[in-house]
């Protein structure tokens, strides 16, 4: 065992390396003995907040996670759900905020390649990404190279690995000016009975590096970037991002697949954050086992590597695989056939101990099991945020609102133009999103909507997958219970709008530093407000991520629960679009406005102002709207299914008429005030269209359910008019909502 | 009728070809780039993708595959070569057609649908009457066609320009109307004997009714009768 940790150093470097004091004696206790440098150096990544999540542990066992039609909870690379006649989906999302905040393109490319490598190790062909973004406002230079770099960065690595990125959203708000978030999302498909588990096992089995070569590049990623808040260093730390190569990406994602499907492979890992210590000693625990690994053995892209570099490194593109000695010349075939690298090094052993060895000498010696699971677990102090009394005592109707006819207009127009609201197009003409032939709905609809099946490799299906991701940090900010519940809804009436229904979710918590109370409390309380809302719909939580330390200079962003959520149509013909089809249709209005303004884009726009309360949100009418909802596109009722969301009823129904190249006349004949009635945000709100025949079937149905509806009015025209309040010409509406991306990012 | 679909490393259309060729009726098959045997196969196919990550130039290191040294006898024999997207990037690199593909302009990767004009051609993968309009998306980062003044007017004065951009109602905008700014719009061309066609859009992505149309089984059929014809 190499002594090469003096005694007296050993506490000092572990505090630089982010242990805490207390934690290094937990080290001290396990060993028995002072660390080496290279133990030391693991167990301060796997103990960092990124991989160990000690702060979050407790709050997040509040989360639902079983279902019948769950096949891997959380504890795995991605959790996984079955969706009918022997065929699985994996998906997980993951956030790349603290690299993308410093280099945006390889910050954001990276994101995109580790979820997507969580997705294949499950056994399942990546099939789709999401992407959930956040950005300061674009009238700052520095937010638009951000914005540019991250699209670009998601781009460029999806689209060489022949991924359809899909879907997802992006919001623009101050709060997250020092603290950009890049939300990723993967799925995969396979079948049940190639779900794999990363689990060593077996003592005498090898273990197999596949992929790149090892660098310095992303040493400490993990706890350098994702475990701390930025301050004006935050440039030094960019030789701690790394470097993303697609192509690799590529070519691993086939040859494990190929692995995988000749039953070659005992189990399969990827390197991720903290690398090969972690990648190792989860696996070696899952099976409860141990590992002895020779770091000579691991290809090096430098020269004079040290044993912890080797062990901590977070070069991109490299997965471990366990295989029994007799199908090592078989698999490493199949390496070779994709031109990869692959090396044995080291072997499966029964002690239960992870041993790094420098060809004969002996550099790190411990219990495997200690480095993923005997991290402390924290029970953080959580306070009530000051803010949050004189926020939601704000009452906005108070506030001087634009009337007539043209001051509306004009509000209406402003809002389609507003970065949050406005057309993605600018983002995602830049994203293959038609690769593998399977997106039935293009990007811009209320939910990705792909059919399942192995196309042009295999079997087909009927079925339907629809996906959305959403978040409203806005909401979240005033009220975090209530915002994660509107995240969990707006996510899934999305999902419904397309005619999917609501089978499981991932997410990613991001917010700031979870060892002050007030931050820690949005926390608990986002995670309390969305494990209610996963309960009340018999939804589950299969994977997820969360990502603390969101901060810059000492500021917190919004805390940003979000949601990916996933539903399964059994017929994915019968899916449904935001889109009016044709003149005469019925528009209806199912669920009810309230003057609710509070948190809205609307009050930010007019007023410039983030105050009051979040909409309410009632969970039981939420689920009667949707199940109508859902029973109208499967009856083949609903021609059109939109949700009201950011903007409101009037922004609602200006994207069903740019859509659909309709116009519409509106009567509302609510008693509220104007601007209420057109841009309150509201929940449980589907605008349906039906032609004039089905109208009544779709009315039995609202009794059916017992919700509110209301008849909106009619397509038809080349206006949306709302009868004596405000009218605007389709050309309008598409001249401010189609372009505003570009020219919001063409400004100087 | 057999195609044969090339896979090269980092190729990522290829299950989406043989999915067209399905759908349509006909076998298509993976051909992988390390093989030199075409024997069986009635057209070849080289599909869209980042070939080799594209990383020097695309389609650069991809002419080199054992597979393309067959293809290009395949075309000397007549055989019918059609390269997509990065499979043009990839004929043009072997010298198959003319010409090369630069970044698009404006610097960013383009995936959205465009209307291309059927122009006047010799090209034996296209029937449809000079001036039919196709909606056929595309999808890549470069895609910028571009050849000496020489070589345009001999593609022009051959009719081996197949498809050129226009706007959606069929004209040609003065400033241009290609999104990625091709010269004088250029979207596909085939050789001179027009066997070997090679295009930026994506024909394969239109073929299948449920996900986006069906304009881009003219280029499938079309070769398919041509050959049924021969036999």
């Amino acid at each position: 065992m190499r002594d090469d940790l003096k005694p007296e150093l050993a506490p000092k470097l572990a505090v630089e390396l982010g242990l805490k004091p207390d934690e290094y004696e937990k080290v001290v206790a396990i060993l028995g003995r002072t660390p080496s440098l290279t133990e030391l150096y693991m167990y301060s990544l796997m103990w960092s907040e990124h991989c160990s999540y000690k702060h979050s542990r407790k709050a997040l066992r509040m989360f639902p996670t079983e279902g019948d039609h769950v096949l891997q909870g959380p504890g795995e690379n991605a959790g996984v759900i079955g969706v009918g006649d022997g065929w699985a989906l994996a998906f997980k999302m993951e956030s790349h905020n603290h690299p993308s905040a410093i280099e945006p393109y390889q910050g954001a490319a990276t994101g995109v390649g580790g979820i997507i490598r969580d997705i294949f190790t499950m056994g399942a062909r990546p099939i789709a990404s999401l992407n959930s973004l956040r950005f300061g406002t674009l009238d700052k230079p520095r937010q638009r190279y951000l914005f540019e770099g991250a699209v670009a960065g998601i781009g460029g690595y999806g689209n060489c690995l022949g991924v359809p990125t899909v879907g997802g959203e992006v919001y623009f708000d101050e709060a997250y000016e020092g603290n950009c978030l890049i939300n990723a999302m993967s799925l995969g498909l396979m079948r049940e009975e190639n779900l794999t588990s990363a689990t060593a096992s077996g003592a005498g089995n090898l273990v197999l590096l596949i992929g790149s070569t090892t660098g310095r590049d992303g040493i400490g990623g993990a706890s350098t970037l994702a475990s701390q808040e930025f301050d004006e260093k935050a440039e030094d730390k960019r030789p701690s991002v790394q470097v993303g190569d697609p192509f690799e990406e590529k070519l691993l994602i086939e040859a494990c697949l190929e692995l995988l499907d000749e039953k070659l492979l005992v189990g399969l890992g990827d390197l991720g954050a903290a690398g090969l210590t972690s990648s190792a000693s989860e696996m070696a625990s899952r099976g409860g086992v141990g590992l002895d690994i020779d770091v000579t053995k691991i290809p090096a892209r430098e020269d004079a590597m040290k044993p912890f570099e080797f062990m901590v490194s977070e070069s991109q593109e490299r997965m471990l695989a366990v295989l029994v000695p007799e199908n090592l010349d078989a698999a490493q075939a199949v390496c070779e056939k994709w031109g990869l690298r692959s090396t044995v090094i080291g072997t499966v052993t029964d002690t239960g101990r992870f041993v790094v060895r420098e060809g004969d000498e002996i550099v790190a010696d411990m219990p495997a099991a200690t480095l993923a699971h005997d991290a402390p677990i924290y029970d953080p102090a959580k306070t009530r945020p000051a803010y949050l009394d004189e926020v939601q005592a704000f009452d906005p109707t108070m506030l001087d609102h634009p009337d007539g006819e043209d001051a509306l207009g004009d509000v209406l127009l402003a809002l389609l133009a507003s970065p949050n609201i406005c057309s993605r197009r600018w983002i995602w003409q830049q994203y293959d999103h038609q690769v593998m032939l399977n997106t039935v709905v293009l990007p811009g609809g209320d939910a990705a909507v792909l059919r399942i099946g192995d196309t042009g490799r295999g079997a087909m299906t009927t079925r339907g997958v629809a996906v959305s991701s959403d978040c409203n940090g806005r909401y979240c900010y005033l009220d975090p219970y209530v915002g994660a519940q509107i995240a969990f809804a707006e996510a899934a009436r999305n999902v419904v709008c397309s005619g999917g229904h609501p089978a499981a979710i991932t997410d990613c918590l991001n917010f700031g530093n979870p060892e002050k109370p007030e931050v820690f409390w949005t926390f608990h309380e986002s995670v309390r407000g969305l494990s209610d809302a996963c309960r009340a719909f018999g939804v589950p939580v299969i994977s997820g991520n969360v990502s603390f330390y969101n901060e810059s200079f000492g500021s917190p962003i919004y805390p940003t629960p979000t949601v990916g959520m996933v539903g399964v149509l059994d017929d994915v013909s019968k899916h449904c679009t935001m889109s009016f089809k044709s003149e005469g249709d019925v528009i209806f209005l199912l669920g009810e406005t309230e003057n609710e303004i509070g948190g809205s884009e609307y009050l930010k726009l007019t007023h410039g102002i983030v105050s009051g309360r979040p909409p309410v949100l009632d969970l039981d009418l939420e689920q009667a709207v949707q199940a109508t909802v859902l029973d109208a596109i499967e009856a083949g009722i609903a021609r059109s299914a939109h949700d009201c969301s950011e903007g409101g009823l009037a922004v609602t129904l200006a994207e069903c008429c740019i859509a659909g190249g309709l116009g519409a006349d509106i009567h509302l004949e609510d008693d509220l005030p104007a601007y209420a009635s057109l841009f309150s945000e509201s929940q449980s709100r589907i605008v349906v269209t039906t032609t004039p025949d089905d109208a009544e079937r779709l009315v039995a149905l609202a009794i059916a359910y017992e919700i509110p509806y209301t008849v909106l009015g009619t397509v038809g025209g080349e206006s949306l008019s709302f009868e004596g309040v405000a009218g605007l010409t389709l050309a309008n509406l598409r001249r401010a909502w189609e372009p505003a991306l570009e020219k919001a990012l063409a400004a100087e | 009728m057999r195609f044969g679909v090339v896979i090269f490393p980092g190729s990522n259309c290829e299950q989406d070809v043989i999915h067209a060729a399905n759908t349509l009726g006909y076998e298509a098959e993976f051909v992988w780039h390390g093989s030199t045997d075409l024997s069986g196969f009635d057209a070849i196919v080289l599909p869209g993708g980042f070939s080799y990550g594209d990383y020097i130039r695309c389609g650069a290191v991809a002419r080199f595959s054992p597979v393309m040294a067959e293809v290009i006898r395949f075309a000397g024999r007549g055989g019918p070569v059609l390269g997509i997207c990065n499979g043009f990037q990839i004929l043009a690199e072997a010298h198959l057609l003319p010409g090369a593909l630069l970044r698009n302009r404006g610097l960013k990767f383009i995936c959205r649908e465009a209307t291309l004009k059927v122009e006047p051609s010799i090209c034996q993968w296209l029937d449809e009457p000079a001036g039919t309009l196709l909606r056929i998306p595309i999808n890549h980062n470069e895609g910028n066609y571009i050849c000496d003044e020489e070589t345009l007017a001999r593609l022009n004065g051959n009719g081996q320009v197949v498809l050129r951009y226009c706007e959606p109602d069929g004209t040609r905008a003065d400033g241009g109307s290609a999104p990625n700014g091709a010269l004088d719009d250029i979207a596909g061309i085939c050789n001179e004997r027009g066997n070997v066609f090679g295009l930026m859009p994506h024909p394969e992505r239109v073929v299948d009714p449920a996900v986006g149309g069906t304009d881009g089984a003219a280029i499938f059929t079309a070769i398919a009768r041509r050959l049924a014809e021969v036999v």
